[in-house]
């Protein structure tokens, strides 16, 4: 049974009738499927085959060992969205609830290669010199969570120093337990600056612009 | 597994140097629905608010919105905004308001980005959130096992003991959502529970909650996290710790209304008060739903505040 309604299918397809340049959905998962990296698998499966201009790699976390450390994924199940190039754009655990619509505006983000980031934020992000990794844990049921991210992602697109994860809590109880995760959205930034909550894009890109110092 | 996304934009200009009608702060039940019955009236109308769904997106099911046997809170507000896009309303949404004044009968908002709007009417639709509990380590350890949010963080606590705070519904569901995940369930409750009897028998038979009436919490402990609380008999002096990983805040909340006390009347409790009519003192302006002194904080009771108060805002500007 496909994971999408046919409802869902058919809105997804209405959105990405407005996609302008075609995209890669670069899937990680394994031999012996996790439930959820399966189901991960099924869905990028799913969204596909809605847009010719969506084309899927599905790779083997062992045996692709290459090119998971070429896009530095380290744990499954995993994706990147990729454009004309890779904008640091990952999504970890599978993107449901909420953070289904998040995707969607990654793909269409990636698409047409623009953000929503203000000119005063681009600038800023221009004058970074160090590479900024952004994780971001969410639950499904959070609705602030995709303010978050899609902040952290957008940020990656415009900026080719920053690398911008989701990280779906709940399929990543170790990484909980090693940043203390016990609020949703919360920020982990180069392991060492930290945050919680959905900020607005000046108080986020002040968190950013501490990795430089 | 739901996969939500945002109901289909129809995009209508946000103009700063126009003078709307009516502009709507809040996109929650009360704010939506004003604005679908002022597009109706043709009002040419704004509406600003941090997110479009408000306090019901962390409602997990809603039993008592007529039509539906059950929803989520989530699908519910998505359905509210599919039918508000029908309408051409120009939505700012994800800025809040921080400043409402008045000058000559004409209304200023000011918001969070610098922007500023104006109105010949204002609907004050701006909600509720959390209260805290104003104990010792509360504020430091938010984030770090102290939550206002079940549904948002509930599954960050599987095979934990928590404690849940509060007594009426929204305590409750905090209770029945954390039965999936936490070992243990402690309720703490400074008299007796309020909640609907069926909330109470789902978390009765879970077999996982543990209800402690007569009691408030004097003190939250724990250095980087929630380690444990302590709570104090409300009519005595007995103290008992419980080893807790999370504590959930449910004691209420508190009206939205910092941006608008200068210009509105509001009781004892910061509700902005209002007549049958969601009139408030001040000619032009409106409150409807859980910011208003209007009793019970329901959904459906929101919705119906909403559409009164934009049918008492046309009739406002047809008059005047």
């Amino acid at each position: 049974m496909a994971l999408l309604s046919e409802k869902v299918r058919q809105e997804v397809e209405n959105i990405l009738k407005g996609l302008k340049d075609g995209l890669k959905l670069v899937v990680f998962t394994q031999e012996f499927e996790c439930p959820t990296c399966e189901d991960n698998r099924i869905l990028m499966e799913e969204l596909s085959a809605i847009s010719d201009k969506v084309s899927l790699e599905v790779l083997d976390f062992v045996s692709d060992k290459e090119k998971a450390e070429y896009y530095k994924v380290d744990k499954i199940p995993a994706m990147v969205v990729e454009g004309k190039k890779d904008y640091g754009i990952r999504f970890y655990g599978i993107p449901g609830g909420y953070e289904f619509a998040s995707l969607i505006h990654a793909m269409m983000m990636v698409s047409s290669k623009s953000s929503t980031l203000s000119t005063e934020t681009k600038e800023q992000l221009k004058t970074l010199t160090k590479p900024v990794h952004i994780q971001v844990f969410v639950t499904p049921t959070c609705p602030y969570c995709p303010m978050a991210f899609q902040m952290a992602h957008e940020m990656a697109l415009e900026s080719p120093l920053i690398t911008s994860d989701m990280i779906e809590a709940t399929e990543f109880p170790h990484l909980n337990l090693k940043y203390n995760v016990f609020v949703v959205p919360k920020v982990i930034i180069n392991e060492a600056i930290e945050f919680a909550g959905a900020l607005p894009a000046a108080e986020f890109l002040k968190h950013v612009m501490k990795a430089e110092r | 597994m739901e996969f939500i996304l945002p109901a289909e934009l129809k995009e209508v200009p946000v103009e700063e140097a126009k003078l709307y009608d009516l502009i709507i702060i809040g996109a929650g039940p009360a704010g939506m629905t004003a604005a679908v019955y002022a597009a109706r009236k043709k009002l040419a109308t704004l509406v600003i608010s941090k997110n479009v769904g408000g306090q019901t997106l962390l409602a997990p099911g809603v039993e008592t919105y007529m039509g539906y046997q059950y929803i989520t809170g989530a699908e519910l507000m998505r359905k509210f905004e599919e039918q508000v896009r029908q309408f051409p309303i120009a939505l700012l949404i994800g800025e809040g308001v921080t400043k409402l004044s008045m000058k000559d009968n004409v209304f200023t908002v000011l918001t969070s980005h610098g922007k500023n709007f104006k109105s010949k009417t204002v609907i004050i639709a701006s909600g509720r959130r959390a209260r805290s509990l104003n104990v010792l380590r509360e504020k430091e350890l938010i984030g770090r096992g102290v939550s206002y949010c079940a549904t948002c963080d509930a599954p960050l606590f599987g095979g934990m003991d928590v404690a849940v705070i509060g007594s009426g519904n929204p305590a409750l569901t905090a209770v029945n959502e954390l039965i999936t995940y936490a070992r243990k369930i402690y309720n703490i409750v400074q008299v007796s529970v309020k909640a609907d009897p069926i909330l109470i028998e789902k978390a009765e038979r879970s077999g996982k909650v543990e209800f402690l009436s007569g009691y408030e919490v004097k003190e939250i402990q724990g250095e980087d996290k929630v380690e444990r609380i302590v709570i104090k008999q409300t009519k005595g002096d007995k103290e008992v710790v419980l080893d807790v990983g999370g504590v959930f805040v449910e004691i209420g909340a508190t009206p939205n209304v910092e941006f608008a006390k200068d210009v509105v009347p509001l009781n004892e409790l910061n509700e902005i008060v209002v007549d049958c009519d969601c009139k408030t003192d001040v000619a032009g302006l409106f409150a409807a739903g859980d910011v208003t002194n209007v009793p019970e904080k329901q959904i459906i009771v929101a919705a119906g505040e909403g559409a009164k108060a934009a049918l008492s805002a046309y009739h406002y500007l047809i008059e005047s």
